[in-house]
């Protein structure tokens, strides 16, 4: 248990993906525009890469490893990924359309997310177990979703900002993020 | 100017990944805390773009347009693997530094973009010099950012101490991960200038097309993202 809650904190603010790993720097910059959209796909992201990190925990457990062909890891995790993601849009699409309304749009964008990956080798390069693995993936996921919230939140006032015109747009959320590393390294101590 | 080095100036200069069109920012953000990370993940990242544009090309008449980009991503996954195998044997420090990067060369926008925009559309000579060209390119980019980075924050190039420690005294933040940010905030502003300079003289830039321009639903690589059809 101790252990499990370790991994957790270390996944979401001392190690945040975002800040601290750059993994997921796509999203983090596209859909932080306005809170909700970014609630929506930290939403997504939580639910992509906790599906994910299960599946791909259970298949290097019980395919790649009796076969012995973890070396086929990074094709493999990479093509169960895209068909999981195309799946979980199918069967939200489906069975719960209130949840797919919300979350559908930003799905097809997870694909190539690379954190979804970069979680799933993680897992394999610590040796985490199944149940680590899930833990890990949740955790890494809402360490994006507070990343890219707060982000959220801060572009929503520098809108009012009289910003330099060089810095205008992209330039500006660099520099937020820049800010936003150096108070998450504030955590670093933790652990 | 033949279309070969067209295509590598193209690459090289006027399209480059990492300062025109802002392409591949997660390596380009993790790798270049030195100059030789930026150098090795730059190269390894030429190599598996050159052999895929290589094999995309060949193969661009046999795959059928319906599974493309999954064929695409099997072929990129399996070329990034053997690469990861041979720094692993070859160059195990360098190897070690990119740890998880490596394998992550496969979700590198820059290599699914030029097979859907460039290789899948063209002949196998042109489709490799564009490999060569857009990979030296990012890897000029990734080079300069990991030397800017590497000075500030250590006050070296290339591990070599060039800035003597008696009287400079190293900005360490500037090889951890905010000075990455930091770093990208200022070379995008650079870019800005620049791009409005270029303009008022009447030769555009091109369009940045990456992930920084924030705008999913305009960008010319969301067909891999979302796995659909560019339209």
């Amino acid at each position: 248990m101790k252990t499990l809650i370790l991994i957790a904190i270390g996944s979401a603010v001392v190690n945040n993906v975002v800040l601290s790993q750059f993994l997921g720097i796509c999203p983090f910059l596209g859909v932080s525009k306005k809170t909700e959209t970014a609630a929506g796909m930290g939403g997504a992201v939580i639910f992509v890469i906790g599906i994910a990190s299960f599946v791909t925990a259970l298949i290097y457990k019980f395919i790649l490893t009796p076969t012995d062909t973890q070396y086929l890891q990074t094709i493999v995790f990479i093509l169960v990924i895209a068909a999981l993601v195309q799946f979980v849009e199918m069967f939200l699409k489906k069975s719960i359309p209130s949840l797919y309304q919300s979350l559908g749009v930003y799905l097809p964008l997870i694909t190539t997310n690379c954190a979804v990956l970069g979680v799933a080798l993680t897992n394999v390069t610590k040796e985490y177990g199944i149940l680590e693995s899930v833990v890990n993936g949740l955790a890494t996921a809402f360490g994006f979703f507070i990343a890219i919230c707060i982000m959220a939140g801060i572009r929503e006032k520098i809108e009012y900002n009289d910003i330099p015109k060089p810095f205008q747009g992209t330039a500006i959320v660099l520099i937020t993020a820049c800010l936003m590393s150096i108070a998450f390294m504030g955590f670093s101590g933790m652990i | 100017m033949s279309k070969y080095t067209e295509r590598l100036y193209n690459g090289i200069i006027k399209e480059n990944p990492t300062f025109v069109l802002m392409l591949g920012m997660c390596p380009t953000l993790a790798v270049t805390t030195a100059a030789m990370n930026g150098l090795g993940m730059g190269l390894s990242t030429t190599l598996v773009l050159v052999c895929s544009n290589l094999l995309i090309s060949a193969f661009r008449k046999v795959i059928p347009d319906g599974v493309r980009m999954p064929a695409f991503i099997v072929i990129v996954a399996s070329l990034v693997t053997v690469v990861e195998f041979l720094m692993k044997a070859y160059t195990p420090d360098l190897a070690t530094q990119l740890g998880v990067y490596i394998p992550l060369i496969v979700v590198n926008c820059i290599i699914l973009g030029r097979a859907e925009s460039y290789a899948s559309k063209n002949p196998v000579l042109p489709s490799i010099f564009d490999g060569i060209g857009m990979g030296l390119g990012f890897t000029f980019g990734l080079t300069c950012i990991g030397i800017i980075r590497e000075i500030l924050g250590a006050g070296q190039i290339f591990g070599v101490q060039i800035l003597s420690l008696e009287w400079f005294t190293p900005i360490t933040i500037f090889v951890m991960a905010p000075g990455a940010f930091l770093v990208l905030a200022f070379l995008v502003a650079v870019m800005n200038i620049v791009r409005e300079k270029m303009e008022a003289k009447g030769k555009p830039l091109a369009a940045p097309s990456g992930c920084l321009t924030g705008d999913c639903a305009h960008c010319g690589q969301s067909a891999m993202c979302t796995g659909k059809k560019s339209e």
